[in-house]
């Protein structure tokens, strides 16, 4: 069904390009239902998450010793760049992942952390602290189990850790300006 | 109102994660879809586009082997056997504005930043299914025309040769579904 013919497909050649329309392949999904449709597919999914939520703690943790090991393996050999690579993508797991399983500060200090690997210029020049206390913060937070940031503590945690990163990062990309406006860019992601 | 038979559509879900795998598949059958495969990496992900010829792709941006930019470029090779024209749903933790305009110059659809939602990935579908956009091919890029609002007045260095003629809409089934009313 994803794919017209040939024949259906019409190309218009210009200067500098080819506009190339076709009949929608799945105009034939689409259907109109009358108002008010009692069958909400959104909510349905929600319902699905929720019963699935279950489990999240648990994913929440596999997720957490990965970083850990990550952290691990990174102050033991250094980092070259499969273990840039290991720890980098672990916080972006739990950047990602974290406010969908009820974590939202984990992902948040995460994202900092995530912050910190991708524009440092240096990795072997950042104080080692700075990793730890985003790492043990993210552990403390699931750990004990502060879902839904039910305590302050975590949000301001997350809060401190990030604006320790910002100044930190602010302050060696002051030579690099695609860094630093990478850096002071907001998020595409709407706040809370 | 519209609705959109997911048990009609084939999904491609792309993710090394198996917990975010998990929870696309569990929405996407929430919605209805009864067709959804699996890849943890790009290249298994190519292998399973060919294969079986997805209506839709979602995919995550950080993977192994090849990435899902990678994927979406590979995807969007006007001369190849498969489908070219597939929408691509990129869901991602990244949450740059920068990493928006990467992943649009490597032809994806739409961006769904993560963390996921039922309603973000379920509006996400919709637009895909019912607002398709015209394609563009120029030597550096193939893929759904990059420019959602038409300023005809726009005459700066990224205008595309020619006038406001040269672009065409593909009218939207909702537009065309409510003009018929």
């Amino acid at each position: 069904m994803a794919k017209n013919s040939a024949k259906d497909i019409e190309v218009k050649a210009f200067a500098t390009h080819h506009v190339i329309t076709q009949p929608n392949p799945l105009r034939k999904v689409l259907r109109r239902v009358k108002t008010p449709d009692m069958d909400d597919p959104v909510a349905r999914a929600e319902q699905a998450l929720a019963a699935l939520s279950g489990e999240f703690k648990d994913w929440m943790a596999i997720e957490v010793d990965r970083l850990s090991a990550a952290w691990t393996a990174a102050q033991n050999e250094g980092f070259n760049d499969k273990r840039r690579e290991e720890l980098f993508h672990a916080a972006h797991d739990i950047k990602g992942d974290a406010a969908t399983f009820g974590y939202p500060s984990a992902a948040s200090i995460a994202e900092s952390l995530c912050r910190v690997i991708e524009h440092a210029p240096n990795l072997a020049k950042v104080p080692a602290e700075l990793f730890t206390h985003h790492v043990n913060a993210i552990v403390a937070i699931v750990h004990e189990n502060t879902r839904l940031d039910s305590t302050s503590v975590s949000v301001e945690l997350s809060r401190r850790l990030r604006k320790v990163a910002d100044d930190y990062l602010a302050d060696v990309n002051r030579d690099r300006p695609e860094h630093l406006e990478a850096i002071l860019a907001p998020s595409i992601v709407p706040a809370e | 109102m519209f609705r959109i038979d997911f048990n009609k559509l084939r999904f491609l879900v792309c993710d090394d994660n198996p917990h975010m795998r998990r929870i696309l598949r569990t929405l996407l059958h929430s919605f209805g879809a009864r067709e959804v495969y699996e890849a943890e990496d790009g290249a298994t992900a190519l292998e399973m586009y060919s294969h079986y010829v997805p209506d839709i792709v979602i995919t995550d941006w950080a993977m192994p082997i090849f990435d899902g930019l990678e994927l979406a470029q590979m995807i969007r090779q006007p001369e190849s056997k498969g489908n070219p024209y597939a929408p691509i749903i990129m869901l991602t933790g990244h949450s740059e504005k920068r990493r928006v305009t990467v992943a649009r110059d490597a032809g994806v659809t739409e961006f769904l930043a993560k963390p996921i939602s039922a309603k973000g990935l379920y509006q996400r579908i919709l637009n895909v299914v019912a607002n398709p956009r015209p394609f563009i091919k120029t030597k550096t890029y193939f893929g759904p025309d990059r420019r959602r609002n038409t300023n005809s007045a726009y005459m700066g260095p990224e205008r595309r040769v020619g006038e406001k003629h040269e672009v065409l809409q593909q009218p939207s089934l909702l537009d065309k579904a409510k003009s018929s009313i």
